[in-house]
Formats: structure tokens, sequence, C-alpha cells
């Protein structure tokens, strides 16, 4: 079974929600990527987000495109994701699904990535900007590799197409919490609920909201409500105001008491 | 013959090229959109009501002229320009944001966003939302923003806000991030009214009919002075607005060659010019799957033009698909090329073009004196010059 099913049966299990953190290939840096990332997985995370920087992340705030642009700048390829997944991949068993924009996969390939991927320990894709009626091929491909290809719904999708959406999702639905670009807030919309009880309706796929979630009371308020949560930007804030030296430390904490609010 | 007329297909293809590459947030708002031009574009009292405004408040039509004393001096083809850098705002951007406003107006949302390069398009959204009585915010890239300065003095005299934006290359690519980022954020309140012929399905179909007038226009107005078609039609090419205006006349007539030209800028170095269909490879930005200016990770390069209206790493899907299938040929003129244009077009007609327009002049000047007296070239003069005068006084100053 693919980990990230594995993980939502689990979660369902003990009621609990899946806490994804997001980490930036390259960010803080190179080498340090790969700590932040185990040191999410100490603190309690259930399913880590990798994020490939692109150079025009149309569907990220200031934050993660700060931490795309120094990661950038440390000069990362797509095989430096590969390779982190690799590494992360040799410490833990939870699942790992690579997040990355259109472009820098459709250059290196969309069967490389699909192959790369899977080889790596990577259990998922998630592709801001291929809608799922664009994405045949790419699915396809992950599809022979046993990976999942993650589709969005947003506040704006309609029923009809959440219903469309439904069909053929893999893995989990990732419910953009708002209109708008990631970056931390400090309120959860009031329409929230009402959204994710009409994303329920669509399908039975595990609902992962995801953009703005910061807190431990935004964890609780998702309890019945989403399977899981995706969380971003809250932490590389933190990483960006901590001394330097004590950013991982600081941000593993976090998502400690976020995972126990999970 | 090729016919282009009947695409994108339905998912918003141009063979290749094309579709709609976006954030799941907005694709009920492109769909709306999409809804909402098939049903107005064709309705009689939306056309009537364009074309009253693209007559009376835009001063269309606007000329072809022949110039002649430039012809005379290059020894070759004669040339004629088409005048959009007479129509009000002083380019062929006032045609789409006319169009688009009135579209706007229809979807109800009074909070109008735009990206702009050169400035003519922001300044084109402000006075349309002016006179529309719509809210504008026009996103602009920092170094536009300085360059083009005095198309922000036009946009804030306009009642417009203008955000500069410093993230990126701080050019025309970041602005376009900026405002979709604005979008996706305020998309229920917000019309996004695109300046160019690229970005996700709908807008490279709307703002090709919305610039066809151009080429309408210009069709009959060289067939009542010349007596027959033109040989050559030459345009330059960012997103390809202009372009696929004018060119769309004439798609369908074999005999003419269509010529996109693109920012060579300082030369062939990555980085130093923004020629993406010469040097672009295929790939997907701002919505769209089109050829592009990016490094083998598939990561956008920066660009350089003089002209910030051509500074750009895209290009829009049916320019590419025109050149994908050989129907439209490309050629690279850069910022020294562009200002020997730019000054034998002020001192032998009288006419100060934008910069970006002095990029097709230059193309027009390498073939005009290779063919015959009786070749017609024809250029879309897109735009006037006045906004670029800071930038080419530096320019001689230094030479001078
Ligand atoms: C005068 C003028 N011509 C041409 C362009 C290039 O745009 P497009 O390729 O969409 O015509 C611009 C863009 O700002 C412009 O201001």
């Amino acid at each position: 079974m693919n980990r990230i099913d594995a993980s939502f049966q689990s979660a369902k299990a003990e009621s609990r929600l899946v806490l994804a953190p997001y980490v930036t290939v390259g960010y803080p840096t190179r080498e340090s990527a790969v700590e932040l990332a185990l040191a999410y997985v100490e603190a309690g995370a259930d399913m880590l987000e990798i994020g490939m920087p692109f150079s025009d992340p149309i569907a990220d705030g200031p934050t993660v495109q700060l931490a795309s642009q120094i990661a950038l700048e440390g000069g990362v390829w797509l095989e430096d994701a590969f390779h982190l997944v690799e590494r992360i991949r040799s410490h833990t068993d939870i699942p790992l699904a690579l997040m990355g924009y259109a472009n820098p996969f459709m250059q290196f390939g969309l069967g490389a990535l699909a192959r790369e991927s899977s080889a790596a320990g990577a259990d998922g894709l998630i592709v801001p900007d291929v809608l799922p009626e664009h994405a045949h091929d790419i699915e396809s491909a992950n599809a022979r590799h046993g990976l999942h290809v993650i589709r969005f719904a947003a506040p704006t999708t309609p029923l009809a197409r959440l219903r469309q959406i439904g069909q053929g999702a893999r893995g989990f639905i990732y419910c953009v919490s708002v209109t708008g670009v990631t970056g931390s807030r400090a309120q959860l919309s009031e329409s929230l609920p009402a959204y994710l009880a009409r994303v329920g309706k669509a399908t039975t796929i595990p609902r992962v909201v995801g953009f703005g979630i910061s807190k431990p009371e935004h964890l609780r308020s998702l309890h019945g409500r989403a399977e899981g949560a995706i969380v971003a930007s809250a932490l590389i804030d933190i990483v960006q105001a901590s001394p330097p030296g004590r950013g991982i430390e600081a941000a593993a904490a976090h998502v400690r008491s976020l995972a126990a609010a999970a | 013959m090729l016919v282009t007329r009947a695409l994108p297909d339905a998912a918003g293809y141009y063979g290749p090229f094309g579709g709609r590459y976006v954030p799941e947030t907005l694709v009920a708002a492109l769909d709306e959109l999409e809804a909402s031009f098939q049903r107005h574009h064709r309705d009689p009292a939306f056309v009537k009501e364009l074309e009253s405004l693209l007559h009376l408040y835009a001063g269309r039509p606007t000329p072809t002229y022949h110039a002649a004393r430039l012809s005379r001096e290059l020894g070759g083809a004669q040339i004629y320009l088409k005048r959009e850098d007479l129509a009000h705002t002083g380019a062929h951007k006032i045609n789409n944001a006319l169009g688009q406003g009135l579209l706007a107006r229809v979807s109800g949302k009074r909070r109008v966003i735009a990206e702009t390069g050169a400035g003519q398009h922001g300044v084109a959204s402000a006075t349309v939302c002016a006179m529309l009585g719509l809210d504008c915010v026009v996103y602009m890239g920092e170094e536009d923003v300085h360059r083009q300065a005095l198309n922000v003095a036009r946009m804030r005299v306009l009642g417009a806000d203008v955000i500069s934006v410093t993230s990126g290359t701080r050019t025309l690519k970041d602005a376009i991030n900026e405002a979709l980022r604005d979008w996706v954020t305020n998309v229920e309140t917000t019309f996004y009214l695109f300046g160019s012929a690229t970005g996700p399905h709908p807008y490279p179909r709307i703002v090709r009919e919305f610039q066809r007038v151009i080429g309408r226009e210009a069709r009959a107005q060289i067939q009542d002075l010349a007596g027959r078609l033109p040989d050559t039609v030459i345009a330059c090419v960012n997103g390809g607005s202009n372009a696929i205006g004018i060119f769309s006349a004439f798609i369908e007539d074999p005999d003419v060659a269509l010529i996109g030209v693109e920012a060579g800028g300082r030369g062939g170095d990555q980085g130093e010019h923004a020629a993406t269909v010469e040097c672009g490879t295929l790939g997907i930005l701002h919505g769209a799957r089109s050829l592009l200016l990016q490094d083998e990770g598939g990561q956008i390069i920066g660009t350089h033009s003089i002209a910030a209206g051509l500074d750009y790493p895209g290009v829009g899907p049916e320019l590419a698909y025109l050149h994908h299938v050989g129907r439209a040929d490309f050629a690279t003129f850069g910022d020294a090329d562009a200002m020997d244009a730019l000054q034998l077009l002020a001192q032998t007609e009288g006419i100060i073009p934008a910069l970006e327009s002095a990029h097709a002049i230059a193309g027009a000047l390498r073939i005009a004196p290779e063919v015959s007296r009786d070749h017609i070239i024809l250029v879309n003069l897109s735009g006037r010059g006045d906004k670029d005068m800071e930038t080419i006084a530096a320019r001689l100053g230094t030479r001078a």
C-alpha cells in the first residue's frame, strides 16, 4: 500500500489529523534541509511535503518565495530534491510528497520524474499549476510507479467540479484553505468548515488543508472537518526569525506543539 | 491553407501550445470569463458599444500611412505603417483594454488589476477604468517603474494605484507573478485585465479577438492605398498582442509573409536578450505552455531589452504555433538596431516610434533594400515614443 494511504488509515484509527510540515529543497541551506526535515520527523510529523523551488511561484506568498529564492541562489536542481527525499527516506517510513511547479518537472521529463521520485522513496507528487484536466500524462506516468498525484480543491471550486476532481483522485485532496497564496494567517476563514463539508460531500478521499495553517488551535478546529493539514510558511517564518544556528530547533519545537494538537 | 481562426481548441490549445496551467482557485474565474466572452463578443449590443468606443473614444480607425521618404531612402520596398501610435493613449493596448473593460463591467466586479511592462497596457487599463468608473491597480516591475516613469505618472493621474514589484528580475515577468497572486487572493471581486496574447486560456483568444481590429483595418486600407495585399507584414513581439492583431487578417493569405521581431537586447548571451522564439524551448509559464527562455532545470531566465515592453522570457501560444507550423518567421534585432531605426524613422518621416515598435521598423529596414520597389512591407507601428524619451535621450547623450 502507498505510504500516504497507510498514514491516513492509521491516523483515522487514532482519530488524529495527518500533520505534514513543508520543507524547501535547499533551505535553510543545501546541507541543512535534511536536518530540518529529520527534526520535523522527530517532532512528530506524519508526512512531509518536500518543495522544489521555482523561479516564478505564482501560488506562493512572500515567505515561501523567500525560501525558494535562497535555495535557488544556493544552486538547487531537481536532482537535489531526489537526493533529499532519499536521505530522509533512509531514516523514516512516513510518506513523502514532492511538490513543485509544472515547468521544472516537465523539463526533467514526466517519465523520468516518476521513476526518480519513486526510486528516491517518494510517495506522491503535488503540482499546484497542473489541473486534473491537464494531468493525464503525469498521473499515468506516476501510477506506473505507485505514486499518487495529488489534486487540489479551492473555496471557489463548484460542487460539480469537486465531484470530478474526486473521481480518480489519489491519496488526498489538497484543500486550499482560502482564496489566496501560501502564507501564515492568524485566523482561518470563517467559511472553511462549510467548504470542507462541500469537499466531503463530493468525495471520500481524505481532505488535507493547506495555506495559512500556523497554530495548534487551527489544527484543533479541523478535527472532524478534515483528515490532515500542511504547514509551510509558519515554519519558514520561525526559521527566518531565529538567531543563526537556532532555526531548526525552533521550527521543530513548533512542529511538536502542532503534533500535540493534530 | 492554414486556418487558425478555429483555434484554440476547447481546452485552449494551439497545437502543442496554450492550455491553462493555473492554481485551482482561478479555474472558476477563467471559466466565467470564457463564458462571458462567448456570450458577449458577438452580441450586437456589445459589439456596437465597443465599436463606438473604438471610434469616438480611441480615435479609430488609425491610418495606414505610406512612408515614402523612408522607402526612398532605403531604395527598395514601399513601407507602410499601421499607425497604432495615433490611437488614444499612444499604443495598440487600448483596443484590448476597451474590450476587456466592457467585459469587466458586465462581470459586476468593480476592481480591475493589470500588469504592465512598458506601461502602455497599464495606461490603457487605467484610462478605460477611469472612463468606466472602475478601480484600477497596476503591477509594474521596479526597473520598469524607473525607465517608464512618464507612464507611471500618467497612470497615477488617471487614478490608478501603481504597485512597484521588487521580486525576481523586477520586470514584466515579476509584475505578472504579482498580478496573478493578487487575482488568486481577490478573485471573487477582481477582474484581471490581461495585456498580451498570452497567459492561461481564454486570455490569448480574447486578446487576439480584441486586437484583430488592427489587421482588419490595415487590410482594407492597404488595398485602398496600394490596390493589393502587402508582401510582408512585420510586427514586434513580446507576448504578441500587436503581432497577432495585425497577422490575424493575413494568416489565410499564403503569399503574405508574416515576420515577428523579437528583442535581441545586448547580444546572444543568456540573460542579455528576449528572443524567446529564436532561443526558447517548450515550457510552462504564467498559465500557458509555450516557448520560454529557461535553463536546463526549468527555471526561468532573466531577459534584457532596451524596450521594457519586449523584456519578457515568454511568447503567446498562437505565435509559437504559427512559428511551429512555418506560417510566421521570426527575427531578432537588438537595442542598437532599434535605436538606429528609431532615429531614421524620426528623421525621414517625423514619427518617433516606441522602442518596442522600433524593433519592427528595424526588421523593415533590413528587408526593404533587398527587395524590389513594388514589394510592399506593412509594419505595425504599435506605439509612440513619448514614454521612451528619457531612455532615448540618455542613450543619444552617451553616444554624442
Ligand atoms: C508600444 C508597444 N508595442 C508592443 C508591445 C509588446 O506587446 P505585445 O507583444 O503584446 O504587442 C508593447 C508592450 O508593452 C508596447 O507598449
